[in-house]
């Protein structure tokens, strides 16, 4: 990318956002009691002054509510992501069995994570375990199917190799089969992280835990649309910050062909 | 600590409740050969008798009876110096917490005590921030926030929160397994009586009563609440069959109002502050509260778990203390203001303090431009009527909520524990009924709790 482009898209998205601001306002201005983006401002000052207070287990400061979300949200990918790429590659190895599991990856794949969470509560009966599991719910499908897809076609001839080789099975998943499939593999994580970060913020208000679900939820129990914009545009930032974070881990991993 | 002040009136008695650190003191029981006033220095209350007793007690233990040691070392390093070496080889704070809570030790100190954020729950919310659980050694007691009455009756019964604020009917349905896995619940005290109110959108000013109401969408905030119970016995006695001829839906409160305000629904029977949210708004007028349908119903509970009281009787207990003394405390009309201060923030209600204030002191505008002033809007009463239940479980009859033959009064006594509750309320000093039953007046229309089915077929519109 050469300056000269990087500048227009630059220009050209500080003229959105300044579109966006403008009808943000207007839009406002037409509808009662829709707060525009001047008192969404201030309240946003206000709660990033103070990020950490504590007032109790039922008043936690925007920072500490989002230390608690992404907290969450690492616990429940990481382990999601370690067993999706594990059962993956097993799949992905063995075609027989992946023909014969795809139709249920594809199902469970399709139903909202949040739809999950009634019969969660129910069998482990405790509301931050559920949301845990929410979140690896949501990491789980879209990794394992990207894995496996991503296993199944690697060049026969690099297995080949590694069979003449004589490599042991730990060191051809770790060496040649991970690699090879990697690129795959992370544009699944990368999935799977944003459908994470998507069912947080449900599961949290339905289960009064802790985190920025809980803090939409309370604010909209005061009926702060204020508060609750302030908190869709935390939200929308930490989700793009936890996507760059992701990319530049992604290319750390990534090799050349 | 108490040691210090006791302390100041001087040397004196030699009195087997004596100031055990003060060396001109005997502790011996015998020893009584002073011809002073033994008033001047033993302690008055029960609760500094207690204190004194046990501070004595650990003292003697100390000096393994020598008195003649004792004051000797209490001449040499003075009374305070003793106290606050003794205090810190020996918890005598606790100890002295633990003798008043007799009958024995508190099983757990640090409650999670769940609760919905509503003016209901208020004794049960208050009670943390103005201390009254710390008063009873629950220290580190704690609120949690549950997001809907679901939420909260699956906390209790997933053991996530110890004891829990439920609408009057749940422990009753949770016992009997109403819409849920049957867990036998306790339900020791009753939070508020009256205090909701339906309201209805601005259009519609002219409904004078039922008979205006058909075809409306109302909302109520739960299945197994008074105040579903409420609005269909209230439509019902107007001719409307809540079933057919209305649409009620299960909506959480806050969503009513923001749904009152769209226009999509055409009113509800809530609790408050959100009856009194949607006047703030604009969005509605409070049509008729529900104390001028029942005057002094139930409404809100403290409930727990039948095993949690089983388990942990002094903790249940001590719980059950703190809550008959905030409702007690909250009952007093003087008290409203201090409360709604205390219970407005963002860790409890997250509302507007005006607003809360409104609906606890009773004076406050219905949305149509009238000042009303009614003290017992909302009121506070401990005492569980087995009563109320076994009209609850013939309205839940009514409905189609539970099926077949209903032990009424067992079920009743199971549950709303009026004779503990009036044990506890006379040991804090307030006054009780003699009676666990008694008849209401619902609408005019009376209610023999010997009689249950004999009601429950008076009825024209039912589902039994």
């Amino acid at each position: 990318m050469n300056t000269k482009n990087s500048k227009a898209w630059m220009i050209l998205a500080l003229l959105l956002f300044v579109l966006f601001l403008g009808s943000w306002q207007l839009v406002s201005m037409s509808l009662k009691n829709m707060p525009g983006p001047i008192p969404v401002a201030k309240t946003a000052y206000e709660f990033l002054s103070d990020p950490f207070y504590d007032n109790g287990p039922n008043d936690k400061g925007i920072g500490t509510l989002t230390l608690y979300s992404v907290s969450r949200l690492t616990a429940g990918f990481v382990t999601g992501s370690i067993v999706a790429i594990g059962v993956g590659v097993i799949l992905g190895l063995n075609q027989v069995l992946f023909k014969a599991c795809n139709p249920f990856i594809q199902v469970f794949r399709a139903i909202s994570p949040i739809a999950w969470m009634p019969l969660l509560l129910y069998s482990v009966q405790n509301s931050n375990w559920t949301a845990l599991l929410v979140v690896f719910m949501a990491s789980v499908w879209p990794t394992l199917a990207n894995t496996a897809f991503g296993v199944s076609n690697i060049k026969k001839d690099y297995l080949n190799v590694a069979n003449i080789l004589q490599m042991n099975p730990v060191s051809k998943v770790f060496r040649v089969i991970l690699p090879a499939a990697g690129p795959t593999i992370v544009a699944g994580l990368k999935i799977s992280m944003g459908s994470a970060w998507v069912a947080i913020v449900p599961a949290e208000a339905l289960l009064g835990s802790l985190g920025l679900g809980y803090f939409v939820w309370n604010e909209w129990n005061n009926l702060s649309l204020t508060s609750v914009i302030f908190a869709i545009l935390v939200i929308g930032v930490v989700g793009v910050f936890i996507d760059v974070l992701f990319n530049r881990l992604a290319r750390r991993l990534a090799y050349a062909d | 600590m108490s040691g210090n002040k006791k302390h100041e009136h001087g040397a004196g008695c030699k009195h087997a409740l004596a100031d055990p650190f003060d060396s001109q003191t005997s502790l011996m029981h015998c020893g009584c050969g002073s011809k002073e006033d033994p008033a001047d220095t033993a302690p008055l209350t029960e609760e500094s008798v207690i204190d004194r007793t046990v501070e004595s007690a650990v003292v003697r233990a100390l000096f393994q009876g020598n008195d003649l040691t004792r004051r000797r070392f209490m001449g040499l390093v003075g009374s305070s110096t003793a106290l606050s070496i003794i205090a810190s080889i020996f918890p005598l704070d606790a100890a002295k917490a633990w003798a008043k809570d007799s009958p024995g030790p508190l099983e757990k100190k640090e409650l999670k005590i769940g609760f919905i954020p509503i003016t209901c729950g208020t004794p049960i919310i208050m009670a943390d921030p103005m201390k009254f659980y710390e008063k009873h050694g629950l220290v580190g007691t704690k609120v949690v926030k549950a997001a809907g009455w679901a939420m909260i009756r699956d906390w209790a019964v997933t053991k996530e929160v110890d004891c829990a604020h439920m609408l009057s009917p749940m422990p009753l349905a949770l016992t009997l397994g109403a819409g849920s896995t049957p867990t036998p619940f306790l339900m020791p005290a009753v939070e508020n009586i009256n205090g909701q109110a339906i309201t209805l959108h601005m259009k519609h000013k002219n409904v004078k009563g039922p008979q205006d109401m058909k075809g409306f969408t109302f909302c109520v905030p739960f299945d197994y609440s008074m105040h579903n119970m409420l609005l269909r016995y209230y439509l019902a006695e107007g001719g409307v069959d809540p079933d057919k001829e209305v649409k009620i839906r299960v909506v959480p409160p806050p969503e009513m109002v923001a749904n009152l305000k769209a226009g999509n629904v055409d009113g509800y029977l809530a609790p408050d502050p959100f009856n009194q949210r949607a006047v703030f708004e604009g969005a509605g007028f409070i049509f008729k509260l529900t104390k001028e349908l029942w005057p002094g119903h139930p409404c809100c509970a403290f409930a727990a778990s039948k095993e949690f009281a089983t388990q942990m009787p002094n903790t249940f207990n001590a719980v059950f203390k703190s809550i008959i003394d905030a409702t007690m405390y909250a009952h007093k009309p003087e008290n409203r203001k201090d409360i709604a201060v205390a219970i407005a923030p963002r860790n409890y209600l997250n509302q507007p303090v005006e607003v809360v204030e409104q609906v606890l002191t009773g004076s406050y505008p219905d949305g149509l431009g009238n000042n009303h002033n009614e003290p017992d809007r909302i009121d506070f009463n401990p005492f569980p009527w087995q009563s109320m239940a076994v009209w609850i479980l013939t309205q839940m009859k009514r409905w189609g909520y539970i099926k077949g033959d209903v032990d009424y009064r067992t079920i009743a006594e199971q549950v709303f524990l009026a004779s503990e509750c009036r044990d506890l309320m006379k040991e804090g000093g307030y006054p009780v009924p003699s009676e666990t039953y008694m008849p209401h007046t619902i609408m005019g229309k009376s209610f023999d709790p010997t009689k249950p089915e004999e009601y429950l077929q008076s009825f024209a519109i039912k589902r039994t």
